[in-house]
């Protein structure tokens, strides 16, 4: 039904035989978009708040991000392209970094976008509230505004302009300065009824139900939106919006909102399209933190028999399926710009070599077969790491290491991990966004203050490790850059504080009547400004 | 003047445990792991330290706990429910804009279970031990061992997903826009397969306390002596054995007015339907003191009160009850 028309599979072979080069360009291409409809999604957690100046979250992109707009976004091949920002320039020092902004555009409410609303998301925001982003812009000093659409960012110190325009697709976001300025604006209700210059205006928040919103006439795009109004349906049981997807009630599920076996199955059905497509931008790995405050973990002949006791590929392939691969390290392979390739001490499947190491580091095999007992604690979120947990137990008793799996919420979790520290192992999930230096290298950083989580709260410290991240923090050579970060890369799994064994990408469910999709490496995060309806 | 009495000696008896109650629940929920600014933390994925700080004192979570509990229970005197933190409004607020959802809910299946459970009893002790009774008895005995959340899907399934009848989850369809009589029209169509779901268990009980019931009264002396007099079946039936048998359903339905407001987060979060229910186990896992402790103030008044209606209803019933004081 959705299939290229008869006459449309002509033009595609008439085609074919008369320019071989674009034979791989896909059907849909072809079509013309058509206006009008309205998108469903699901949206899986509440939030508290919708803006994404102030909470860097997946769950606030996917409502957000239609409505705010970011200086820049990434493109179909993942490079930074223009949005509210039309082009930027790095000084020779990397410390000076300026923002040409697009002119012409104005805020929901009328009021026109300048150069000061940047500067105002920048120094009250992004600076101060944003997760991930005060780390970020620690050393931001100035935003100057020399006229109305020219933005000169000032650093302190060396900002490398590749990681600001990686990071800034997600924590870029601009509010505007004349609803928050002299408010408390963690309290402001713009928070939930966000204003910005995206392609649809905020409708409606009824919590527990529905968020709407509805196309933006005046879009700086012109003739864009092609969708009148996009709802947010709030489900939260996995599997009930399983059963709204098929019966048309949802167009689109998000971030592997689904239950796997479900996923499996729409994935089977000729009316949807489970894919990665559009999540390239949003890696993530499964964890295992060892805590080093443990005399037998801190021994890394045991983290490293521990790796070896786990078998990843017989795991990937019996439990998550097709959607993930084994991990090589904490930069995942889709970061082609910092991947620094399989290159680096890999921990395969051995049980011979766990038991070599175990005995070793001096802890034989006692009374049973049993060496010692470990507490495993899982985080909550996530199907994937509950099946891991158990993978874990039962791999381990086989070289003798009992586990107790430790179950929490969400909030139980942080604090008994992060804050208290009261745990042998934990596992879940490293989310990279786009560079090493966003949220990758602090789970390995040493002197994190205590009860930030997914940082290194492990007990472990290395200054070798600790220079390689700071200097390639502020390395404004991006091929430097890149070396300084193998050599990271390099010594963290030889010593494996952490072990990041899985790569995973979400999962998004469509409903194929949706046109556009997926097609930046942030979709669900991105504006949807080119997504359509087919009736 | 009476009835009023009635009213103030069971409100200032309800008191005590409503305090207890609330209390009880602050203290359980210190300890739990975690703060609101934790589950918050979870949310955002991450955030450094002095983020969580501010958020704690912004959350008021910075006091020691007897300071908060004392400050709560100032508000609870002056009928002030707080804020909540998930929400960002008033209590009272987010609590009113859930009741309409799972009073519609818990009225329409406690009236489905009430009404059916008493038919199908009635008839099943008519018939005991005959083939409509053990049809009726074997129904009952699978709607009551059947989890609910199982039933709610493979309605949806085979309703919504199959079928195309009815709309999988919801509270009304949003896209649309409807206003006046479709709009009512359309949460209706929304609420069947909900309250049929949440009613089967229920029915289920009713049925089968209802034909214990009918079956004892029926072998009582008066009824005997009804059948003496000449009337028919029915009429006894229907004049004389029903009335008395109903005396312990109204029971039920009282001790169940409590169980169904709990019992509905499962029926809630797989019709995605906006009740308290799912409000309060989303803040027990947002740790959101204030809205919890509001839905269990809230809950603990509708409990109350249909109590005293089931009261008020068995006086009506068996004049007995209201003459012995």
């Amino acid at each position: 039904m959705n299939g290229p028309t008869r006459r449309e599979a002509l033009l595609l072979a008439a085609s074919a035989i008369a320019a071989p080069g674009f034979t791989a360009m896909p059907a849909f291409a072809q079509e013309t978009p058509k206006r009008g409809g309205v998108m469903t999604v699901h949206f899986a957690t509440e939030q508290r708040i919708l803006n994404p100046s102030l909470q860097a979250s997946t769950g606030v992109y996917i409502v957000g991000g239609k409505i705010q707009e970011p200086l820049v976004d990434l493109d179909s091949a993942g490079n930074p392209s223009p949005v509210l920002a039309e082009s930027w320039e790095s000084s020779a020092d990397g410390k000076t970094i300026t923002f040409r902004l697009r002119q012409g555009v104005t805020w929901h409410d009328g009021k026109p976008f300048t150069s000061a609303d940047v500067q105002f998301t920048a120094m009250e925001m992004w600076k101060k509230i944003l997760n991930y982003s005060t780390a970020l812009q620690q050393f931001l000093t100035a935003v100057d505004t020399p006229d109305a659409h020219t933005a000169v960012f000032r650093y302190e110190r060396p900002m490398p302009l590749g990681l600001l325009l990686r990071a800034l697709p997600d924590l870029g976001y601009v509010s505007p300065k004349h609803i928050y300025e002299g408010t408390d604006i963690r309290a402001n209700p713009a928070n939930t009824a966000p204003i910005g210059t995206g392609p649809f205006k905020f409708v409606q928040y009824e919590r527990g139900q529905f968020i709407i919103a509805e196309r933006n006439p005046t879009y700086w795009r012109p003739n864009l939106p092609y969708l009148d109004r996009i709802v947010w349906r709030v489900v939260t049981d996995r599997s009930a919006a399983a059963a709204q997807m098929e019966a048309g009630q949802i167009l689109f599920s998000p971030y592997s909102s689904l239950t796997i076996a479900d996923s499996q199955r729409l994935g089977r059905d000729p009316r949807f399209e489970v894919t990665t497509r559009g999540n390239e931008g949003n890696a993530r790995t499964n964890t295992l933190e060892f805590n080093f405050r443990r005399t037998e973990l801190a021994d890394v002949r045991v983290r490293r028999a521990i790796a070896h006791a786990i078998n990843i590929p017989f795991f990937i392939e019996n439990f998550l399926g097709d959607f993930a691969k084994p991990g090589t390290g904490p930069i995942p392979s889709v970061s082609t710009d910092y991947y620094p390739g399989a290159d680096v001490p890999q921990y395969g499947f051995d049980k011979a070599a766990a038991n070599r190491l175990l005995d070793e580091a001096g802890f034989r095999r006692g009374a049973g077969g049993l060496r010692f007992t470990l507490r495993l604690t899982p985080a909550p979120w996530g199907e994937d790491i509950a099946l891991f947990s158990t993978y874990i137990q039962q791999s381990l008793s086989e070289v003798g290491i009992r586990i107790e799996i430790v179950r929490l919420d969400a909030a139980g979790f942080l604090r008994t991990v992060y804050r208290e520290h009261d745990f042998d192992l934990a596992t879940g999930w490293h989310q990279y966004r786009s560079d090493p230096a966003v949220s990758t290298t602090v789970w390995y950083r040493s002197g994190s203050p205590v009860g930030a989580p997914w940082t290194n709260q492990f007990g472990w410290q290395n200054d070798a490790a600790d220079k390689l991240m700071d200097d390639a923090a502020t390395e404004v050579d991006p091929v430097k850059r890149r070396a300084l970060y193998a050599d990271f890369v390099r010594l963290v799994q030889t010593e494996l504080p952490v072990w990041m064994p899985i790569e995973q990408l979400f999962l998004s469910t469509f409903n194929k009547k949706l046109k556009n999709t997926g097609n930046n490496p942030r979709w669900a995060s991105s504006s949807w400004h080119d997504t359509w309806l087919d009736s | 003047m009476r009835l009023l009495g009635l009213a103030a000696r069971r409100l200032a008896a309800s008191l005590p445990a409503l305090l207890l109650i609330l209390i009880g629940l602050f203290l359980l929920l210190q300890l739990a792991p975690g703060d609101t600014v934790d589950a918050l933390m979870a949310q955002m994925g991450g955030g450094d330290e002095r983020i969580a700080t501010e958020l704690r004192v912004f959350y008021g979570l910075d006091l020691s706990v007897p300071a908060r509990l004392g400050q709560y229970l100032l508000r609870l005197v002056q009928l002030d429910l707080g804020y909540s933190a998930i929400y960002g409004k008033p209590v009272a607020t987010v609590i009113l804009e859930r009741l309409p959802a799972t009073l519609l809910l818990m009225t329409a299946s406690l009236s489905f279970a009430f009404a059916f459970g008493a038919v199908l009893g009635v008839v099943a002790a008519r018939r005991v031990n005959r083939w409509p009774d053990t049809l009726i008895s074997t129904l009952g005995l699978i709607f009551y061992a059947t989890p609910s959340f199982w039933f709610g899907l493979m309605a949806i399934v085979v309703f919504s997903v199959h079928l195309q009848w009815l709309p999988a989850g919801g509270f009304g369809d949003v896209a649309l826009g409807l206003t006046g009589f479709a709009a009512v029209l359309d949460i209706a169509k929304h609420l069947v397969l909900p309250t049929l779901t949440l009613a089967l268990i229920y029915l289920a009980i009713s049925l089968r306390i209802m034909r214990a019931a009918m079956l004892e009264v029926l072998t009582l002396d008066f009824v005997r002596t009804a059948r003496a007099k000449g009337l028919t079946e029915t009429r006894v039936v229907a004049r004389h054995v029903l009335r008395n048998a109903l005396l312990p359903m109204i029971t039920l339905i009282g001790l169940q007015v409590g169980t169904m407001l709990g019992g509905s987060v499962v029926v809630e979060s797989v019709f995605t339907l906006p009740g308290l229910g799912r409000l309060a186990y989303e803040s027990v896992v947002q740790r959101d003191l204030n809205t919890l402790l509001g839905i269990a103030f809230v809950s603990a008044l509708l409990v109350i009160a249909a109590n005293f209606i089931v009261d008020m209803l068995y006086a009506r019933l068996d004049p007995r009850i209201s003459s012995g004081g």
